[in-house]
């Protein structure tokens, strides 16, 4: 019953006005707001600045002739503007965001601040070696943590985000088959993994086989075995994969891929399921990336960025990208050209102009004297423990299609829904009614109608009871043929379903004056 | 531990629901011989926020930021003044604390964010269309030449002598693995011929304007000779600031543009994240790498904003995707997008004529102690001066005496003598008059 100011019983009637349109197109606190082109003004500023002349003299008769184009807004509209942009948004902060393979995990208010001091967030990547001491003992002290944790010799530093990682593994197992001399042109990705496994792979100029899954959910040895070869370069393995299971035959993978001539790598997506547990060093990986992001918690940003150091065994150390960061009598150093390369050192190449995501160095850092090494594999097992909770809590309403226990995600398929009418997607977007972000939906592609739901260990047991309690409820819904809920939704937000079809159909990428054509063809 | 919220209580009652003894039965799977011990771990255990604070705070003073002295140095990351505005927007939860917006209903803020950041950089860098950003430029620039090798089915890249060392190696590490890549000589404060390396299997020609000694290249009868001969031109900026100020590429007829948008919006951070921005026409828009954002309507029949053209992208695509990436700099992207909205068409244009005007006068100056000579006769914030000795030498020397004099080319070409003496020096509205007379005055001490 909705109640009044006065605690009295409002009249149906109220209820009726609320569905009204109002006259501002606006509702309550939900505002529509346009793009900031079609706000402001010529000769407005939210910067002052002084208005200096320059003469042409030094700028090579290539000064600019035309307009821009940029709105003019003074600070406040700009700041209106993009608050009410924000207040279109779900978030980690508030509430769960059981995203799949994602790792929505809380994003510590400490890391933030300490990432702005000026020692970092003001220095440049070009200052004299002396004038970044600091900086680079960060990254050296991160590189410790990074190969103690993972239980392997090296680490490069410089990958911007995962998939830039997996290309730097990738290119330094490249570098080490060429070193051997042989023409190994084949990498072999499984087929739950990744989109980024096999892009990689292709990218890096090898060409992709896949590796079939066994009815359990992990790799199948005899399709491994049958396509290992002595053209492999490499196995990309997941683990935990992406079904959220351990590949408990990983020490015979492992043996496998060497036997072969051939390096495992590792896409360490999911160490954070595993981290002050296990070191994949001892699982036989040569090379892996760390999502810094997620596994350390970095600020996924509605996008990034993230980072992607990678660690490397010692048949693989040598080939690591520059620049390299090395310490002797007179402090750290960073050797950024082959012309002075320490002893053995054979980099490949460079992945980016500088040193890499110092950023998220000092999140991930911060993050990880929080928690200390006890705190780390809390952290893990909390994880773990949540999902398989999740896991016991839905699969007799839901259809999990593995066995468990899980790792840090519970995977379950749309078996549940046959007949109902009912969708993944549909499911997925009442949820988003229901208040909560839709968990990874069709991924892994193994399983039919996948919904991979990765908790976290930052929820309460009373958030994980209630979002259990309301999938409970919606899946029962869906077998009852109450389709109400699902179609349509979500039905609460800014934004109902938006037709991407066209979108993709007549592309419209760019703001433009309206008396231009607005598609992009 | 404070980020943890499980008691242990909740963890038994949870054990209990699922059936097993203890948390070591959930990790089953994993075999005997590699589990490991917290006392495996030569590692501090948990800290509270005032020991950590205290230990990165150390950590931090031991680094002299921008701020804290006279400051020249540039070669593509560049100090800048950003309005508190920007920190404080991007710093809201639901912008900092969101996922990829894969959800567009519960994701607007983000995507129609990503819009308005497609639609600027489209407009300063000249170009029909823009991706949702890359990581920074150089990784950019990489993307472009492979994007152009794809376009043209040829397998050659030349780069200009004046693109950043650090910009070409990155290029040639991803792209010789699927071609041949050129590299013109380096020719510090003039253009080199690379006209004369185009030939029928050239993909494109990379060109970077301001170049990495600071002078700004007409791109026009690069961009003529290489449509003469099929290929493409990239062109490649570092300080996107410029374009408040130049001739935008797109109207030198570049085809993709690369640049490093860290200049607007974020900060130095010792190198990144920093946002790569990347624009090219519309006729290549199906051969871009990397998110893209575009407008629809949704089932109510509003303006509303998805991410498409998916189909090029790696987690449908997976090996036949026009790139790996995955996560990109959409943060950064989203600061980069405040400051410009909060700028605007009269605060870039300013901005830009003022950083060209504290540059110019700080050359004349420098130009005019003993021994220096200037080596860049256009540039926008940075150029080149040629010193009577090492430029490494100096910079070092300056940095003693509380001057950060800027890079030494030296030291990103560390093999190239002919470059031994050159100092590359930036100056921008964040340099002010005593910061110039300091240099000027440390300069001729140590120079006579």
């Amino acid at each position: 019953m909705t109640m009044n100011s006065q605690g009295r019983p409002s009249a149906p009637a109220a209820d009726k006005q609320a569905e009204l349109p109002t006259i501002s197109g606006d509702r309550g606190l939900d505002h529509e707001e346009k793009l900031i082109f079609e706000l402001g003004r010529a000769g407005v500023s939210g910067v002052d600045l002084p208005d200096v002349a320059v003469s042409d003299v030094r700028l090579g008769g290539l000064r600019r002739r035309d307009a821009i184009g940029l709105p003019g807004l003074s600070e406040p509209e700009v700041v209106r503007h993009y608050v009410r942009l924000s207040r279109m948004n779900y978030a980690i902060d508030a509430g769960l965001y059981p995203l799949g393979s994602c790792t929505m995990k809380h994003n510590p208010r400490l890391n933030e601040k300490l990432a702005r001091l000026p020692g970092f967030a003001d220095l440049h990547p070009l200052a004299p070696l002396p004038a970044s001491q600091g900086a680079l003992a960060l990254i050296a002290e991160l590189s410790r943590w990074l190969t103690t944790l993972t239980g392997m010799p090296a680490v490069a530093m410089s990958p911007k985000a995962g998939a830039h990682g997996e290309l730097c593994g990738i290119l330094t197992i490249r570098a080490a088959v060429e070193a051997r001399g042989e023409a190994r042109t084949r990498v072999l990705v499984p087929e739950s993994a990744h989109g980024t496994n096999p892009a990689t792979a292709a990218f890096a100029g090898f060409t992709v086989d896949e590796v079939k899954a066994t009815p359990e959910g992990r790799v199948d040895m005899a399709s491994l075995k049958e396509k290992l070869g002595p053209d492999v370069a490499a196995f990309m393995l997941t683990n935990p994969n992406t079904c959220g299971l351990f590949e408990r035959d990983v020490l015979e993978i492992a043996d496998m891929i060497h036997a072969a001539g051939a390096y495992f790598y590792c896409d360490g997506a999911n160490f954070n399921a595993i981290a002050g547990r296990v070191r994949p060093g001892d699982l036989g990986v040569d090379a892996m990336h760390i999502n810094l992001h997620k596994t350390f918690s970095t600020p996924h940003g509605g996008g990034g960025p993230g980072a992607g150091p990678v660690v490397l065994s010692e048949r693989l150390a040598a080939y690591a990208p520059l620049p390299l960061l090395v310490h002797d009598a007179k402090g750290f150093r960073l050797i950024e050209d082959e012309s002075a390369l320490p002893a053995g050192a054979k980099p490949f190449g460079r992945m980016s102009a500088f040193h890499g995501q110092m950023g998220m160095f000092v999140r991930a850092l911060a993050y990880m004297l929080s928690h200390g090494r006890d705190g780390i594999r809390q952290a893990s097992e909390d994880a773990v423990l949540s999902a398989n909770y999740i896991l016991a809590s839905l699969k007799d309403v839901m259809s999990a299609p593995y066995e468990g226990p899980c790792m840090h995600e519970a995977l379950f398929d749309d078996t549940f829904l046959h007949d109902t009418g009912v969708t993944t997607l549909d499911f997925a977007k009442a949820m988003i009614d229901e208040g909560y972000h839709p968990m990874t939906m069709y991924f892994p592609l193994v399983v039919h109608g996948a919904m991979l739901i990765e908790p976290t260990e930052s929820e309460s047991k009373e958030s994980l009871d209630r979002f259990i309690q309301v999938l409970r409820a919606m899946a029962l819904d869906a077998k009852a043929r109450q389709r109400a809920r699902f179609e349509g939704a979500p039905r609460l937000v800014p934004r109902r379903r938006l037709d991407e079809t066209s979108a993709s159909r007549k592309p419209v990428l760019r703001w433009k004056t309206p008396d231009l054509p607005k598609a992009a063809e | 531990m404070r980020y943890l919220p499980l008691a242990k209580d909740d963890r038994a009652a949870m054990l209990r629901k699922i059936g097993a003894r203890d948390v070591d039965a959930l990790f089953r799977d994993v075999p005997k011989a590699a589990a490991a011990r917290v006392s495996d771990f030569d590692l501090p255990d948990m800290q509270g926020e005032l020991e950590v604070e205290r230990y990165l705070s150390r950590l931090a003073a031991k680094n002299v930021a921008a701020g804290d002295a006279p400051f020249f140095c540039g070669a593509g990351a560049y100090k800048h003044h950003v309005p508190a505005a920007v920190d404080h927007l991007i710093q809201r939860s639901e912008f900092l604390t969101s996922y990829t917006p894969y959800q567009p209903e519960i994701s607007q803020g983000t995507l129609q964010c990503l819009f308005e950041f497609q639609t600027q950089v489209a407009l300063i860098t000249g170009m029909d269309v823009a991706n949702a950003s890359l990581y920074d430029g150089s990784t950019a620039t990489a993307e472009a030449v492979l994007m152009a090798m794809r376009v043209t089915r040829r397998p050659k890249a030349i780069l200009s002598g004046g693109l950043h060392p650090h910009y070409g190696e990155t290029v040639r590490t991803v792209a010789h693995l699927h071609g041949e890549v050129v590299r013109a000589p380096v020719s510090p404060g003039r253009a080199e011929d690379v006209i004369a390396l185009i030939d029928d299997q050239t993909a494109c020609v990379v060109v970077q304007s301001p170049d990495v000694f600071g002078l700004i290249r007409d791109l026009k009868p690069i961009a003529e000779a290489a449509h003469a001969k099929g290929a493409l031109l990239v062109a490649v900026v570092t300080e996107v600031v410029s374009l408040g100020l130049l001739e935008p590429p797109g109207h030198q007829g570049a085809d993709i543009v690369a640049a490093e948008g860290q200049s607007i919006g974020n900060g130095l951070n010792f190198g990144g994240p920093y946002v790569g921005l990347f624009a090219t026409r519309d006729k290549f828009v199906r051969q871009m790498p990397g998110r893209l954002c575009g407008e629809t309507v949704d089932a109510d029949g509003r303006r509303g904003y998805v991410l498409t053209l998916s189909t090029r992208e790696q987690h449908i695509r997976r090996e036949k995707a026009t790139s790996n990436i995955c996560t990109n700099s959409g943060l950064c992207a989203l600061a980069f997008t405040i400051h410009l909205s909060l700028l605007g068409e009269e605060g870039l244009t300013r901005l830009a004529r003022l950083n060209h005007a504290r540059a110019a006068a700080l050359a004349d100056r420098l130009a005019k102690v003993k021994g220096v000579s200037a080596v860049t006769p256009a540039f926008f914030n940075e150029f080149t001066l040629r010193l009577p000795k090492p430029a490494a030498e100096v910079v070092d020397t300056l940095a003693a005496k509380g001057v950060i004099a800027g890079v030494p080319a030296s030291r990103l070409m560390p093999s190239n003598a002919a470059v031994r003496d050159l100092l590359i020096v930036a100056a921008t509205e964040t340099t002010s008059d005593e910061d110039c007379t300091a240099f000027a005055a440390a300069l001729t001490e140590v120079l006579s």
